[in-house]
């Protein structure tokens, strides 16, 4: 699961996609999950500090994160 | 210390013009209903719950007495029992002097066991049961003949147990408001009404008291109560001068909308429906400008329902699961749809989360828990982000849901009565499989 290269991010979760000129907005959660996707941090190691700095049950964010990635991969920011 | 946890979303920008009369998302969580914390009430009653405020049942029954009693001396209002016919609702409404306006066998008995007096009771309808019609004279209620079959019926019944009934026509006429509801009670334009009180008149057991009209539902515009008031003063006015029989009253029937918003409407109901007040003021000075004298202005009765008790109604339930759809759309099951909600066939309902939330939102579909796919609660709103067990809070709900819902794959949940000091009380208990088997019956040879 990585971002494509060029897809630019910022801290306050604006997301643009100048490949294709769409802009995204994100909450809080999903900018931090993007800006470990930036830096290269594997799928264990982000989930390892989401859940370690977040009140959530492990099983709750494992659905969440699939839904996540599928959000990313509709809109067009994967690099699959 | 763990931060708090929201899911991750992300949500696609959209350039365009931007929309003038703005959509503002509720965020605010509906934490209570009338002092009552709504977490206590799904642990003590379960989710998904109707909950009714007594208190806002009783401001509103109130607060329409008064728009019509400061504008016309004599005013009655008999609350639609097919609106909510929980004994406990109808005996807030008897309490507060409203009379009963029934429509069937059972409503009618209904009526009587919440205590009214027989000729307190109004009976609406095309389908009166000979049982039912032979009772009702008997008690001196207020029949409203709806076809010549039941008039004929009424003058047989009437030979027969040598009593006189007290009876008005309901009439039906073009208001400007289509379509009209011509398949009730006789036309007015093309002369059948005034046949049928010529009918009744020369009738030896029928007393014709008053004359009744219900142009509608949900009706957005004032100007045809007007109408309908003008053409049912001018039978009332021919009543007297032509048949020498004033009638003792004029009902004008419901239809009145709550502020609900309807399928399709660009603008929310708060922002577009007329007020109790400005119906009030259509009929009262349409009725006072017809030249009645002072003394002989008709008793203006109401059968209001909807406006009455709809936003005295919630329906707390919660999210059973999230999904995204094909494509790409956020749906959300709850634990309730059509089933129970009926009204979200009608109406886009207004929706709260129960408990604070974040400030970023999403749109969503919201699905009930049928395994049909036309359980479709809300095609599209925006919430804030919901997991599963969140609590939700639907909004004006009190009218028409308690009475046409469905047992369909789920039972029909509890209602619960919040009263005055803010207590709250079982009304309805939550259907059994017991309860729902109760009525079968299985052949020998199945057994």
């Amino acid at each position: 699961m990585k971002l494509k290269a060029n897809i630019a991010t910022s801290e306050n979760g604006f997301i643009f996609n100048p490949a294709t000129g769409d802009s995204f907005t994100s909450n809080a959660i999903a900018a931090e999950i993007l800006g470990y996707m930036k830096s290269g941090g594997s799928e264990e190691e982000i989930k390892k500090k989401i859940l370690e700095n977040y009140d959530v049950e492990p099983n709750q964010f494992e659905r969440d994160w699939d839904d996540y990635m599928l959000q990313l991969k509709e809109a067009n920011l994967l690099d699959l | 210390m763990k931060q708090k946890y929201e899911r991750p979303t992300i949500r696609k920008m959209n350039t365009g013009l931007m929309n003038k009369f703005g959509t503002r998302t509720d965020f605010d969580p509906v934490e209570t209903i009338d002092g009552v914390q709504v977490k206590s009430l799904v642990a003590e009653y379960g989710s998904p719950v109707f909950v009714l405020s007594e208190k806002q049942i009783r401001r509103n029954y109130q607060a329409a007495v008064r728009s019509f009693k400061t504008r016309y001396p004599k005013v009655q209002f008999a609350w639609s029992y097919k609106t909510n016919y929980l004994n406990a609702v109808c005996r807030v409404f008897h309490q507060e002097g409203s009379w009963a306006e029934v429509v069937s066998g059972f409503e009618y008995h209904k009526a009587l066991g919440n205590g009214v007096a027989g000729n307190q009771i109004i009976f609406n309808g095309p389908d009166k049961k000979e049982a039912d019609l032979t009772l009702a004279v008997e008690n001196h209620s207020l029949i409203h003949i709806d076809h010549y079959d039941e008039l004929y019926l009424l003058i047989d019944i009437c030979k027969r147990i040598n009593k006189t009934a007290k009876v008005a026509i309901r009439v039906n006429f073009d208001t400007g408001v289509y379509p009209i509801w011509d398949r009730f009670g006789f036309n007015y334009e093309n002369g059948q009404a005034w046949a049928a009180i010529n009918k009744i008149i020369t009738a030896e057991n029928l007393e014709l008291v008053g004359l009744h009209c219900h142009i509608g539902t949900f009706m957005l515009s004032t100007a045809a109560y007007s109408v309908a008031a003008t053409k049912l003063c001018d039978l009332a006015m021919r009543c007297k001068m032509e048949l020498q029989n004033p009638v003792q009253y004029l009902d004008l029937g419901g239809g009145f909308p709550s502020t609900n918003t309807l399928k399709g409407a660009y603008l929310p109901g708060v922002d577009t429906v007329p007020s109790v007040e400005d119906f009030a003021e259509a009929i009262t000075n349409t009725i006072l400008n017809f030249g009645f004298a002072a003394d002989e202005l008709p008793l203006l009765i109401l059968e209001s329902g909807r406006v009455l008790i709809d936003d005295a109604g919630y329906l707390v339930g919660s999210v059973l699961a999230n999904k995204r759809l094909s494509d790409g759309r956020r749906a959300t099951i709850l634990d309730f749809g059509i089933n129970i909600l009926f009204t979200s066939n009608w109406y886009d309902h207004k929706i709260s989360v129960a408990k604070e939330a974040g400030q970023y939102t999403e749109e969503t579909v919201l699905f009930g828990p049928l395994c049909m796919n036309i359980d479709v609660v809300r095609e599209s709103i925006t919430l804030p982000l919901l997991e599963r067990g969140d609590q939700v809070v639907v909004h004006k709900v009190g009218a028409y849901n308690m009475t046409q819902w469905m047992q369909f794959i789920n039972m029909r949940p509890a209602v619960v009565l919040i009263d005055m000091q803010g207590k709250s009380h079982q009304i309805r208990k939550p259907e059994t499989l017991a309860y729902l088997e109760m009525m079968e019956e299985i052949p020998e040879y199945l057994k």
